[in-house]
């Protein structure tokens, strides 16, 4: 019987190394190990042995099923293996193809960098007042020092509607009325962006539609070096920590002092280049102290109140910003162009 | 206004001062210098030469060969191709080894005769030429008889002279005369001014003025003052070099000498002239009056004007000779044979002048200063100055007195200012010396009236100090901006917000733009036919025209976004960019009157607009065109975003300009009731293919009723704790049963167990019968605090299914 199991054994294992296929093995794990196997059948014959005989069969015969479990376990595993890696194989992808994107829209520069605007002013304690884009000759100039005939009212080439309706050219009617609307009550502290129009032929840097921004600020003792505070800030926010600015004598019928504001060129920080055609600054803003004329019509006594205001061209701020060379661009909305305006 | 430094120095002295330097402190102090411009444009060894003979050059037609004395040792022998040179002639001669703009001269031979130099034209000295008298544009300069042989061309033609541009604000016409820059340069500068005296060397003479001519005023106030001097005798010459020379250096083209000197006096004090031909003003009389209705009067340009009766004249006894402020007559012009002159000088008023000038789209010298008012007390005085400068170099005699009428002068404005309130006002702390002083730079008398404050006498020729505030102005500017101190505004502090309007426009915005739209901004006007498209916003109401638009295409204010849209979609198709989502928050605008009276109606609108395929070319993703629904889609996010998803209602009624199968109006079932609030769809296909589009889907909202009706205070629900049950049914029926009204059955019938309910499928063709279609249909039951049974599910389900039979007909599919 010993010779019997030593037989099958060496059979057994011979039979298993050659194995290449997992059904095959499946079988003579079978056909070696299953109750009805050549192992079982050679076990049955136990019976007849003598008790003696028995331990030491049974223990030949427990080495030989060890054995023969043992090296199908391991064909097993090796072809379990070789499963995952042909899987493996099968499954790799081109990983330099490209991946299905996210639905990518994006907001127009314009509404981006008055967002930007908006946001400074903000974190300096503004609220946001808006007006309507057509307006009365009242508050677009006569409210604002710019009596009929005024020869200021040369620099502000406006559309009528009618005679006394137009559409704004600045948006500094939104001022006087928040100051209307405000009833004499202070602080005041807004700034109002929108479009305006002007009749100028479109060029690349004309537009006879554009936006501002434009700030008002009245409370008692405001002051002409709190707008200067006021302007710095917002310009080192808006253009880096470094950006200084600069005042120049100017004319606007609504402020008095007035003032040009240029701020430091932000690419060669001052020391002259192509976008600040060698000057070291850029034209930026418009500013001054509140006209007493606008302070009175718009219900502030000039003898108690003071204040300041400020406009900027929004296009102007983009172009410079963003490396812009034409100001039609914003408008003509060809996708190769809105669509650069992404990231922070 | 361009201010010659060399003219300037005949007031103030510029010594030490360049004129870069003086440029840069200007426009420091307030007048923007737009530029400084060198008379000098490079020359050098060219002076002035006598032609002492001309022969014709032997083997050159078209060449001349002069003999020239030009105060050198020898004469020299010069070959010259002007046409114009002669004999007798004063020229500039260019010696050799003289330097002109981008030419050397040296000794050379022109078809075999030496040249030993050359005459020059006015152009190849770099003059402008187009202010040069006609006769001198061409060919060689001829100077003056007088000129001094030898004398270097530089200095004759005073071209060592810098110019500066002074680009003035409509505040600073003060500036429009030389004697005002000097002023201001005086201020800048702090140096002493020496003005001349109008009338120093003024003889009169040859009877009395008021023989020659009576004026008269009809409406004084049009016109405050109206002056005239008669001079008789006069001979019209070219004026001296001089004068033409700072007439060039100012841009202005030196004529004769009678009307150069009437420019030169304006140029000086700021104050227009204009010279009639006496004799042939009729009837002795110059009166200012408002022209008669369809007046015909031909001014200097040659050009004649139909005037209106609200255009201010001067007329003769018979006829309108000038347009009062902005150009004379032809016919009482000064020419060459005009031997008594009347010389004019006048305030009218700048309005009136401006109004005429924009009417007539005649813009000159002259009404620039009127419209801006010139200074009262100059109107005398350059009257003096023009006519014993005419007297001077024109002859003539100058009659005594002045005829006129109106006032003669202004008094001078007094104004307080509170040293106190400077210093608050600019954040400064000057003293009242210092303050003194900046005003006597200016010119400005002032005196102390007490308990720091300051009385400032303001001189007529700044017309634009009004107030203290200006006056605070004018310490601002000459102490220096730099010099203001940087602070932070003192006082309560203010939270900064945004209102709740413009914080949903930006969640619209970014909302929009992370679901794939682009933000387009297009222009608030638009061509009138197109404000007739899309008109379900307006409902009846009219759109709005501009009174005088730049072109046909920009005349009407829109009415709605949609045709600006399909104008970006165009351009960018044209520009193989055809996969477009869209949107634009902007306004539109419309009226209910015929007559504009008020200001329109603004509204807020969305607009979207999505062509072309829903994703663009990609290896694993199939191009599939858009449709209704992904428009749609974005809607419906919008309002489930604002929490808006179940008050919103669409019906397919077809609004203009869409394709009718294809749209629909859209409802809100808001606070205020129901509104429209507005359109969606595929264009209609007539107006699609007219624009050469493919399928395109326009949708536009109108935001107010978005915004007041939005969810603003987000409120957690518990969360579900018991399992629902799911049952999927397929109704058949008429196709043209709307889905949302089976929706809106099963929602009514499902009550509150109905915690969702969606169409999955729809099927139409194949095997189903024509005229049908399948809904498919999953609908999700649970109850918030226990387990379903069956019974519960059964009755409602029951009850839905029911319901959708008898309202619609419909039959369940198995």
């Amino acid at each position: 019987m010993k010779e019997k199991l030593e037989a099958l054994k060496v059979e057994a294992l011979a039979k298993l190394k050659e194995v290449t296929d997992p059904q095959v093995l499946n079988d003579l794990r079978v056909k070696y190990l299953g109750k009805k196997g050549e192992l079982t059948e050679v076990l049955r014959g136990m019976g007849g042995l003598s008790a003696e005989e028995r331990p030491v069969i049974g223990q030949v015969a427990n080495l030989v099923r060890g054995a023969i479990e043992e090296i199908i376990e391991n064909k097993q595993e090796a072809f379990q293996q070789q499963e995952t890696q042909n899987r493996l194989n099968a499954e790799k992808v081109d990983v330099t193809l490209p991946g299905r994107s996210l639905p990518q829209g994006g907001i127009h520069p314009l509404s981006r960098v008055v967002q930007e605007i908006e946001d400074i002013f903000i974190g300096m304690g503004y609220r946001v007042a808006e007006g309507p884009e057509v307006e009365t000759d009242y508050y677009n100039f006569e409210a604002l020092n710019l009596p009929k005939n005024h020869p200021a009212r040369d620099m502000q080439d406006s559309f009528y509607l009618t005679e006394d309706i137009l559409m704004r050219t600045q948006t500094s009617p939104v001022q006087v009325r928040t100051m209307q609307a405000m009833k004499g009550e202070a602080p005041v502290k807004i700034i109002c962006p929108g479009k305006v129009f002007r009749r100028d032929d479109d060029d690349a840097t004309h537009s006879f539609q554009f936006h501002q921004v434009e700030g008002l600020v009245i409370d008692r003792h405001i002051r002409m070096s709190d707008l200067k505070g006021t302007l710095q800030q917002f310009a080192q926010e808006m253009f880096g920590p470094h950006a200084g600015i600069r005042l120049r004598p100017s004319f606007f019928p609504f402020t008095e002092p007035s003032v040009e504001v240029d701020v430091s060129c932000f690419k060669c920080g001052g020391d002259g280049c192509r976008l600040c055609k060698q000057s070291g600054w850029l034209e930026i803003l418009g500013a001054g102290m509140v006209h007493p004329n606008v302070l009175e019509m718009g219900g502030y006594d000039p003898a108690e109140y003071s204040g300041f205001a400020f406009g900027m061209g929004v296009e102007r701020i983009a172009m410079l910003k963003y490396g812009i060379d034409d100001i039609r661009h914003f408008y003509t909305n060809d996708m190769a162009f809105v669509k650069q305006f992404k990231g922070i | 206004m361009k201010v010659s430094t060399s003219w300037l120095t005949e007031y103030i002295s510029l010594e030490g001062v360049t004129a870069d330097e003086l440029a840069e402190k200007i426009t420091t102090a307030g007048i923007e210098i737009d530029g400084v411009e060198r008379r000098n444009k490079g020359l050098s060894g060219i002076v002035v030469g006598y032609v002492k003979s001309k022969e014709k050059h032997p083997d050159a037609d078209k060449l001349n060969v002069c003999i020239v004395d030009a105060g050198q040792d020898e004469d020299l022998q010069i070959v010259c191709g002007a046409k114009n040179v002669a004999a007798g002639q004063k020229v500039p001669v260019a010696l050799v080894g003289a330097k002109l703009p981008g030419l050397d001269i040296k000794k050379a031979k022109l078809r075999g005769v030496l040249s030993q130099g050359m005459i020059c034209s006015a152009k190849e000295l770099g003059l402008n030429d187009k202010l040069l008298p006609k006769e001198l544009q061409e060919g060689i300069l001829v100077l003056p008889e007088d000129t001094e042989i030898g004398q270097d061309i530089l200095k004759v033609l005073d071209l060592n002279d810098e110019v500066l541009d002074f680009d003035l604000t409509p505040n600073r016409s003060d500036c429009l005369s030389m004697i005002g820059a000097a002023y201001e340069v005086s201020a800048i500068l702090g140096r002493e001014l020496k003005l001349p005296d109008p009338a120093a060397d003024l003889v009169e003479s040859g009877g009395s003025a008021s023989d020659s001519i009576s004026v008269r005023i009809e409406d004084e106030d049009y016109c405050t003052h109206y002056s005239v001097r008669y001079i008789a005798g006069v001979k019209t010459a070219p004026s001296p070099l001089w004068i033409q020379n700072r007439l060039m250096a100012a841009g202005v083209r030196p004529i004769n000498n009678i009307v150069d000197i009437t420019n030169y006096v304006m140029m000086e004090y700021g104050q227009p002239l204009h010279a009639f031909d006496g004799d042939k003003v009729e009837g002795s009389v110059l009166s200012v009056r408002f022209a008669k209705d369809g007046e015909i009067l031909t001014t200097l340009d040659g050009q004649e004007r139909k005037l209106e009766p609200q255009m201010l004249v001067i007329a003769d006894g018979v006829k309108a000779v000038g347009l009062a402020g902005v150009m004379g007559g032809l016919q009482t012009e000064v020419t060459d044979e005009t031997i008594n002159i009347v010389l004019e000088s006048a305030k009218f008023d700048g309005g009136t002048i401006r109004k005429t000038s924009r009417q007539l789209g005649l813009r000159s010298e002259a009404s620039l200063r009127f419209e801006k008012e010139v200074d009262p007390n100059a109107v005398i005085s350059a009257l003096n100055r023009a006519a014993s400068l005419i007297a001077r170099y024109a002859g003539g005699s100058v009659h005594e007195n002045i005829v006129q009428a109106g006032t003669e002068t202004a008094e001078e404005k007094v104004l307080t200012l509170s040293l106190e309130k400077l210093n608050r006002y600019l954040g400064t702390e000057l003293s009242l010396l210092e303050v003194k002083t900046l005003f006597s730079r200016l010119h400005f008398k002032c005196g102390d009236a007490g308990q720091g404050l300051v009385e400032v006498q303001i001189p007529t020729r700044r017309g634009d100090i009004s107030y203290d505030v200006d006056l605070i102005e004018e310490i601002a500017r000459l102490y220096g901006y730099d010099n203001i101190p940087t602070t932070l505004i003192e006082g309560v502090t203010t939270p900064g917000a945004l209102t709740s309007k413009q914080s949903q426009r930006r969640e619209l915005r970014r909302l929009l733009a992370h679901g794939g739209y682009q933000e387009v901004m297009g222009y608030s006007f638009i061509q009138p036919e197109q404000s007739k498209l899309f008109p379900a916003l307006a409902e009846g109401k009219l759109s709005v025209k501009l009174a005088m638009p730049m072109s046909e295409d920009r005349s009407v204010l829109r009415t709605s976004l949609i045709p600006q849209l399909l104008e970006i979609a165009r351009y960018n198709t044209n520009r193989r960019q055809s996969d477009l989502a869209l949107f634009e928050i902007g306004n539109v605008f419309f009226t209910d009157e015929d007559q504009l009276t008020r200001q329109p109606r603004e509204l807020p609108v969305l607009g979207l607009l999505l062509s072309g395929s829903r994703a663009s070319k990609q290896w694993n993703v199939a191009v599939q065109p858009v449709d209704f629904f992904d428009l749609k889609g974005a809607l419906e996010t919008i309002f489930n975003h604002l929490g808006l998803a179940d008050s919103v209602v669409y019906e397919g009624d077809a609004p203009e300009d869409y394709h009718p199968g294809r749209s629909a109006s859209i409802y809100l079932q808001g606070t205020e009731g129901r509104v429209k609030l507005g359109t969606l769809g595929q264009l209609h296909p007539e107006l699609q293919r007219g624009l050469d589009l493919e399928d395109t889907y326009v949708a536009e909202l109108l935001l107010q009723p978005l915004y007041s009706n939005a969810r603003t205070n987000i409120q957690y629900t518990e969360l579900q704790r018991f399992p629902g049950m799911e049952r999927d049914i397929a109704v058949v029926v008429d196709s043209a049963v709307p889905a949302g009204h089976l929706l809106a059955s099963i929602r009514e019938n499902g009550g509150t167990l109905l915690q969702n309910v969606q169409v999955f499928d729809v099927y139409t063709g194949g095997k189903m019968e024509s005229g049908k279609k399948s809904v498919a249909i999953s609908l999700l039951y649970r109850h918030t605090d226990h387990t379903l049974t069956d019974e519960e599910v059964v009755e409602v389900h029951d009850r839905v299914v029911s319901a959708l039979q008898q309202t619609f007909g419909a039959e369940l599919r198995k």
